[in-house]
């Protein structure tokens, strides 16, 4: 018995694309394998680190905790889509490279959708919610500081451009 | 670590979704935010043959402040009833416990009744729908809806009263009589994490100020959420003068927690006693704030 496939359609970084895929198939493992964007990264799949964070419809979700069945029809913004044309870096990318909030860049993509979310809806974050904000993702070498640091730098990076 | 195969099951409505679940039986589940279901699926813990993902089914993603209460559909996600300012005035102590369910991305997706289902006794939600003393709506294809109360839905860890075949639809958080302050207090080894214990508390006082009624809900102390009433430790006093500490020790004497590798029984005694009394007496301070907000400009 082979395992039913399903056609769906997905919005990822403003492209249409489309995926035959399993209804078990990860959103994850979907945008990696079968949409060949590997820059969101798998963890621990049971949505403890918070590497694989994409943008659903503009709000920050584990990628690796939706089915990508389950989404068709929506918008994925994943790490590859925040950056401008010709890949200039946005604010917070920019800001995540000035403040050395990465070093060996695993759990970056995570980061980096998470804190644009975050500082979409809350342009001007103070300590405290710069750290709740990014509570569910894990770093394993960088450390927070630097991470905190580039968050509210992005911050002021985007009220210059404003 | 992947998902077993599964049938995926896509309805657009109730009535679909009610005939796929009945077809389906006891190897259907039923996925909403899928964040407590899907790693479970992912570490192939559960392995259902059928599943229903009930995310298209506009009409389960409701909140209502209604009389009486606040009614929350099988689809609304927890950021949607944490930012509700209506629900924040009908019910608080959603609100406060919601900002303590894992983190806000999970929150993004993750939904009320789902962690209801989900039955786990270290969550919060379960502990805020016993101490309210709220429901939980089931619907069966073919059959009325039946409305399970707190205390009879939740039947062990994990468990609860949802029978194969059933959608729980919405829960039902009863709004808090006059003079009545609540408050959720609860110590995780991280944010975020389950709770090593915690407690719902609900206070009201008399008109005379003296508390009336006291009930807590404790967390990871039990198969289900523990609701005690301590209403007769509290004496009837002003919270000024009751025996916090004689309430405190009513609280471990009537609990019998297990230890694990995240704390010893003794530890988790002794935290939710501590626990239960500090959401008591910020229950009963906010009942007493609500009290001196009766008459405003006077």
């Amino acid at each position: 018995m082979s395992e039913a496939l399903h056609e769906i359609t997905l919005t990822v970084n403003g492209v249409v694309r489309e995926a035959t895929v399993p209804g078990r198939r990860l959103l994850s493992d979907c945008l990696r394998r079968e949409l060949g964007l590997t820059g969101t990264h798998v963890g621990c799949e049971h949505g403890v680190c918070g590497c694989c964070t994409v943008l659903l419809d503009g709000e920050p979700v584990r990628s690796c905790l939706t089915f990508a069945v389950s989404v068709d029809g929506h918008e994925i913004t994943t790490v590859e889509g925040l950056s401008g044309p010709g890949g200039t870096l946005s604010p917070v990318q920019r800001a995540f490279s000035e403040c050395h909030a990465l070093q060996c860049g695993f759990c970056t993509p995570g980061f980096l959708c998470t804190a644009t979310a975050l500082l979409r809806d809350n342009p001007s974050p103070t300590d405290d919610e710069v750290i709740e904000g990014i509570s569910g993702n894990l770093c394993r070498c960088t450390g927070y500081q630097n991470i905190v640091k580039a968050v509210h730098r992005a911050a002021e990076l985007m009220g210059d451009e404003a | 670590m992947k998902p077993s195969a599964f049938d995926y099951h896509a309805p657009r409505d109730l009535g679909e979704t009610l005939a796929v679940l009945a077809g389906a039986g006891a190897h259907g589940k039923v996925l909403a935010g899928g964040q407590s279901l899907i790693p479970l699926l992912n570490m192939r813990l559960a392995a259902p043959s059928h599943l229903i993902d009930i995310n298209r089914v506009a009409a389960l993603d409701t909140i209502a402040v209604e009389d009486g209460g606040v009614r929350v559909g099988a689809l609304a996600r927890h950021a949607a009833v944490e930012r509700s300012s209506l629900v924040a005035r009908a019910q608080p102590l959603l609100r406060d416990a919601l900002k303590l369910v894992a983190h806000p991305v999970i929150r993004n997706r993750g939904t009320v009744v789902g962690s209801l289902v989900h039955a786990d006794p270290s969550a919060e939600l379960p502990a805020v729908l016993t101490v309210l003393d709220g429901s939980v709506r089931l619907a069966r294809h073919g059959a009325p809806e039946r409305d399970v109360p707190a205390g009879e839905f939740f039947t062990g860890p994990m468990e609860s009263a949802l029978e194969p075949g059933e959608l729980a639809v919405s829960a039902f958080f009863p709004s808090l009589p006059a003079r009545t302050g609540t408050a959720f207090c609860e110590v995780a080894r991280r944010h975020g994490d389950y709770a090593m214990a915690g407690a719902a508390a609900v206070v009201t006082l008399d008109e005379d100020l003296r508390i009336a009624s006291a009930r807590v809900a404790c967390v990871s102390v039990g198969p289900v959420p523990v609701l005690l009433d301590v209403s007769e430790v509290c004496a009837h006093r002003p919270a000024a003068s009751v025996d916090w500490a004689a309430v405190a020790r009513a609280v471990r004497d009537l609990i019998d927690p297990d230890g694990d590798i995240h704390a010893t029984a003794g530890y988790r005694r002794h935290l939710t006693g501590v626990l239960a009394e500090r959401a008591l007496r910020i229950a009963a301070q906010e009942a007493a704030d609500e009290r001196a907000g009766e008459y405003p400009n006077e």
